[in-house]
């Protein structure tokens, strides 16, 4: 079994716009094999190390396993007939695959985003208090209060704090997909997980959400998959680049992207056949 | 560095055509230097002042080298070995273009030599670190083009030769100006002649480092020999 570990010091000495006295492991992956239905294999002996309050970008071909191994980290994979899951996740120290693993819990401290921005159909200010509402907080001054500061953790509270009321039906692309993060964030996740989060979004857009991204990793671990490459290198601290289900290499983002170890990537990323 | 084809075929022609450009500029700055040291050697004023001109190709080589690199910087964002690749190139084309400067200043003083008394010297010296640096620049050039960073590590030995070459002709010239004060604005020519011909060595080796860069992706600057060769033997 290859286990990939990052050298924290190294990403340390690089990582200048994060707070890197926060840097530990987090999240630990160990031999994950995924399979679908029908034996087919998805992620083969997947080993990694995923540091605290960094963003982890996956980066690789459709098909190579990332969108499959970032839903592992909520185990949204449940929720598919006759996926069948080998090997370990620990989240600081705790393997999210046991038995006795509240799902729900789980999936309140791992919050994900998904490419295509869903609000509910209901107000902005629901929107963001529906997790709360759930977990049984009703009193509007403790919504208030969470409602605004995930608002404007998600960076969107200036846009949003004169109509509150209204469908968050009616904003834009951009500012759904800054919503469904500050519902998200209301919560007060440990994790948050980002499949492709701005692919369906205009460049201004894109730039909102990864500005948002870099604020956002003072408080949380972020994992971002993107087949946005310039995207990837512009977020993110760390990069695992995955092939045909397997993890190829995984370090620090200005490694990956000025100098890879692996031939392999060093194709992908610079644009030539594999 | 990465061997396969680009997917996109007019990328790989765009990283192409700049590195044929750079080489272009190296074959440039080659003749340049050997057309200014026999414009020395055979007092030829028309040599010299075809040395002078012809400098405005080279920086003109140089422009269009950067222009390029930023274009494909802008429009393509190379990454990996593309990115260290286009790096190298901005950084060669300014050591060629200020190794086509050094050729100048050997040049002119070809005018200067003509009319004053000629040393002893014969321009023995002149003639064997000329030949040294000349031939530095071609290996780091062709280095370059093989990519080859056990080559370019030799160029950087080479250069340690021609600092200790440097430095017995400046004891020469001192002695020899002692001796005959006649011979000092001559030798202080000369020795402007061999200032220029040992930055032209330090140019070329700064092109070797860029070779190791664009091989090892490790900058070497400021690398010592031993810590060049540990890096070279892994």
């Amino acid at each position: 079994m290859q286990s990939h570990t990052i050298d924290i010091k190294t990403l340390r000495s690089s990582a200048s716009t994060t707070d890197v006295d926060k840097m530990s492991t987090t999240i630990v992956v160990e031999g994950l094999n995924l399979f679908y239905a029908g034996a087919n294999q998805a992620l083969f002996d997947v080993s990694l190390d995923i540091p605290e309050k960094c963003v982890t970008a996956f980066i690789g071909a459709s098909g190579c396993g990332k969108s499959s191994l970032l839903r592992c980290f909520n185990r949204m994979n449940d929720l598919i007939d006759g996926c069948d899951i080998s090997g370990k996740i620990t989240i600081n120290g705790d393997d999210i695959y046991k038995d006795d693993v509240d799902v729900a819990e789980l999936r309140r401290s791992v919050g994900m985003v998904f490419q295509k921005p869903n609000p509910f159909p209901k107000s902005i200010y629901e929107n963001v208090a529906y997790g709360l509402r759930i977990q049984g907080i009703n009193k509007e001054r403790v919504l208030d209060e969470i409602v605004e500061k995930s608002l404007r953790a998600a960076a969107l509270w200036d846009e949003v704090k004169d109509r509150l009321g209204d469908s968050a039906l009616g904003l834009s692309g951009g500012q759904q997909q800054r919503l469904v993060i500050a519902r998200c964030v209301a919560v007060e996740p440990k994790i948050l997980l980002l499949d492709e989060p701005a692919s369906a979004l205009d460049p201004i857009s894109t730039l909102k959400i990864e500005e948002l991204i870099y604020e956002l990793k003072n408080h949380y671990t972020i994992l971002i998959v993107t087949h946005n490459m310039q995207q990837a290198a512009r977020v993110s601290d760390v990069t695992a680049f995955m092939h045909l289900g397997k993890l190829v290499e995984v370090g620090s983002t200005e490694t990956i992207f000025t100098n890879p170890n692996e031939k392999q990537t060093e194709d992908y990323i610079t644009g030539r056949y594999g | 560095m990465a061997n396969h084809e680009h997917i996109s075929g007019s990328f790989a022609d765009e990283l192409e055509g700049v590195k044929n450009k750079l080489l272009e500029m190296g074959g440039l700055a080659e003749q340049q230097i050997k057309m200014a040291i026999e414009a020395l050697n055979n007092d030829d004023k028309d040599v010299s002042k075809e040395v002078i001109s012809r400098d405005d190709l080279v920086n003109e080589l140089e422009v269009n080298i950067d222009e390029e690199a930023s274009r494909i910087m802008a429009l393509r964002q190379p990454a990996a070995s593309d990115l260290r690749l286009v790096i190298s190139v901005t950084k060669i084309s300014t050591d060629l273009e200020r190794i086509g400067d050094e050729a100048v200043k050997i040049a002119r003083q070809v005018k200067i030599l003509r009319q004053e008394p000629r040393s002893r010297t014969n321009y023995a010296e002149i003639k064997m670190i000329g030949e040294r640096v000349s031939n530095m620049l071609r290996a780091a050039l062709d280095a370059f083009t093989r990519l080859d960073p056990q080559a370019a590590l030799g160029v950087k030995i080479e250069d340690k030769h021609v600092d200790d070459d440097f430095a017995a002709a400046l004891d020469n010239m001192r002695v020899l100006m002692a001796e005959d004060a006649s011979v000092i604005k001559s030798i202080l020519c000369e020795i402007w002649v061999l200032k220029a011909l040992e930055r032209i060595g330090d140019h070329a080796c700064n092109i070797a480092e860029q070779v190791i860069f664009l091989d090892k992706g490790i900058d070497v600057r400021h690398f010592s020999s031993a810590e060049l060769r540990d890096l070279l033997a892994s």
